[in-house]
């Protein structure tokens, strides 16, 4: 009796564990199924479709509720042929896209299509909410030095003060002057040598773009947007097509984007500014011709007497656009980085080197250039970047 | 004598008030002669009251081409699209095509989406910021095809005609072919 029991107590639990296993490989396999479909909808489909709303093509989501299995096999694979034997189903829906038709796919098998169904009928994984908090630490103790500094200026100027008023000693007051001139001429100079030197200058723009999320995050190259900078003297600002070449896609930002000092509301608000300008209807996905510009502040300014070339520095030279404007990629908000004064601009000059191989064109001007200087490397001084008539004419 | 240490006094808190005038980042400094730094004429980005649109730059009349521009005459369509597939040859002889030059222009333009490689894997894919590139070898592409979709852009790729030149765009279409011939081996 005690063994039978034993037996039918064992049995149970090997057929509860199969039972469970079966069900758990179900599982597995459903999940496995949308997984699958999920990479085949971002490599095929994601160009024109969007699960939860309209782009170039109609929302996906839920797609097994509207239409056949058998059908949407046929249309993916190819939808011409099926247009052609008279389906009255794929001639509205081309109809209703103004007869533009999809690619056809029929490199997809009926299990890829399968899962990519299974993918668009799954409810969208919602990601888990990063706690994006950071505490906001700063203690602020400048403050305080600049009140020390305050409280010793004020008490040297009441001994002055006092010397020249009070005191009858001729030695002290002559001190007291020379203080005086030295200080009237360290800050006399510092103020005139900051006339017409902006560096630092971060003024606010009308849209808030971020450097640090196009060129820092996403890794966007400086000259995809800035594209003028290789031929011109001017490295350009992007007009709205540009912006609109990635943002036809991309109308908000994702939850990571979000910072502690800008939230997700606030970028997505920027881009529909841009839509604004650009004249964009983000509800239809078509230009409404109603655009305009876009008052972007001006950073860096070099005066109009000085001449200054994009395309000599980026392309012939070859540098780096942060050897000038510093780390952009970084920047929340642009700031001019570098003085952009004369002595910047000849300090780098004697520096730099001038490329020599590979320079088969001026092989023989940089020899001959070596030569009367003596030395192995030429700079770009020697090459003339210090003569005035290169940027003053 | 004491006319004098007012007047240095008065000298000396004027010129501490200008130095530490300067703490407002979003605002520029003030300029000596700021006549020499801004000339009367237009800045090609300058703001104008009299012109259409408020701006200095103008959009060219239509029709009008640039100096050194050759006009491009398959339209934006999808009969367009496949005349230029089956028509439209390079202008550019062997020796003019390089592909170094090429290689950098897809790696300022293109690379983000469509990968190094041109398999579609860029870092933007990669990110999950941008989806739906496709592979250059799973697509049946021609240099005419591949040019029309960069004057034009086709589906969510939008035209990159205004980046690049019509050299550099051959330029590119070549590099294009290059990436597909070796994904296809």
């Amino acid at each position: 009796m005690k063994s039978v029991q034993k037996h039918s107590q064992i049995s149970r639990l090997v057929y509860a564990t199969l039972a469970f296993l079966f069900i758990f490989t179900m599982n597995l396999s459903a999940q496995a199924d949308a997984t699958a479909g999920k990479s085949l909808f971002n490599a095929n489909c994601a160009a024109c479709h969007k699960l939860d709303k309209k782009l170039v093509g109609p929302a996906l989501g839920k797609i097994s509720e509207r239409r056949e299995m058998e059908w949407l096999k046929a249309w993916i694979k190819d939808n011409n042929a099926l247009r052609a034997s008279g389906d009255a189903d794929a001639i509205a829906i081309y109809e209703e896209y103004k007869g533009s038709p999809m690619t056809a796919f029929p490199q997809l098998s009926d299990t890829d299509i399968e899962n990519l169904v299974a993918y668009m009928d799954a409810d969208p994984v919602k990601k888990a909410g990063v706690a994006q908090m950071v505490a906001v630490e700063e203690v602020k103790e400048e403050g305080s030095s600049v009140w020390i500094t305050y409280t010793v200026l004020f008490i040297i100027l009441a001994l002055i003060l006092w010397v020249y008023l009070k005191s009858n000693n001729g030695f002290l007051k002559i001190v007291a002057t020379i203080i005086v001139l030295l200080n009237i001429a360290y800050f006399g100079f510092t103020a005139l040598l900051e006339v017409g030197v902006d560096q630092g200058y971060q003024p606010v723009q009308p849209i808030a773009f971020s450097h640090r999320i196009h060129a820092g995050e996403n890794k966007i190259d400086c000259q995809y947007c800035h594209s003028a900078a290789k031929h011109s003297k001017s490295s350009g600002i992007p007009s709205t097509n540009i912006c609109m070449n990635c943002h036809k896609n991309i109308a908000e930002v994702s939850e990571e984007t979000a910072t502690a000092e800008y939230s997700k509301a606030f970028y997505d608000g920027e881009i529909q500014k841009l839509y604004k300008a650009a004249g964009w209807d983000a509800e239809n996905l078509e230009y409404t011709g109603e655009s305009e510009p876009i008052k972007w502040i001006r950073i860096h300014n070099l005066p109009d007497f000085a001449y200054y070339n994009h395309s000599q520095h980026v392309t012939v030279a070859g540098l780096k656009c942060q050897k000038c404007h510093g780390p952009v990629e970084e920047m929340e908000e642009v700031y001019q980085y570098s003085p952009l004064t004369m002595g910047w601009c000849i300090d780098c000059h004697k520096e730099t080197q001038v490329k020599m191989e590979g320079n088969g064109y001026y092989k023989n001007i940089h020899e001959e250039l070596s030569k009367k200087y003596g030395v192995d490397k030429v700079t770009a001084a020697q090459m003339g970047g210090k003569e005035c008539g290169k940027c003053h004419y | 004598m004491k006319n004098t240490i007012y007047k240095l006094f008065t000298l000396l808190t004027f010129v501490v008030a200008l130095t530490s005038c300067s703490e407002d980042k979003t605002k520029p400094t003030s300029r000596y002669m700021p006549d020499m730094y801004t000339s009367v004429a237009y800045e090609p980005y300058g703001e104008n009251n009299v012109l259409p649109s408020g701006m200095d730059s103008q959009a060219p009349v239509s029709g009008a081409i640039a100096r050194g521009q050759v006009p491009y005459d398959y339209e934006d369509s999808i009969d367009g699209y496949e005349a230029a597939k089956k028509k439209l040859k390079s202008p550019l002889s062997v020796h003019e095509l390089s592909s170094e030059k090429g290689k950098s222009l897809y790696g300022i333009y293109c690379v983000v989406c469509h990968g190094k490689k041109g398999d579609g894997q860029g870092y933007l894919v990669k990110r999950e910021k941008f989806l739906g590139i496709p592979n250059y070898k799973d697509r049946d592409i021609t240099e005419g095809s591949i040019y029309h979709v960069l004057m034009y852009g086709k589906n969510l790729m939008g035209s990159h005609s205004s980046q690049l030149t019509r050299e550099e765009r051959w330029q590119v279409v070549n590099y294009v072919q290059t990436l597909r011939n070796n994904l296809l081996k």
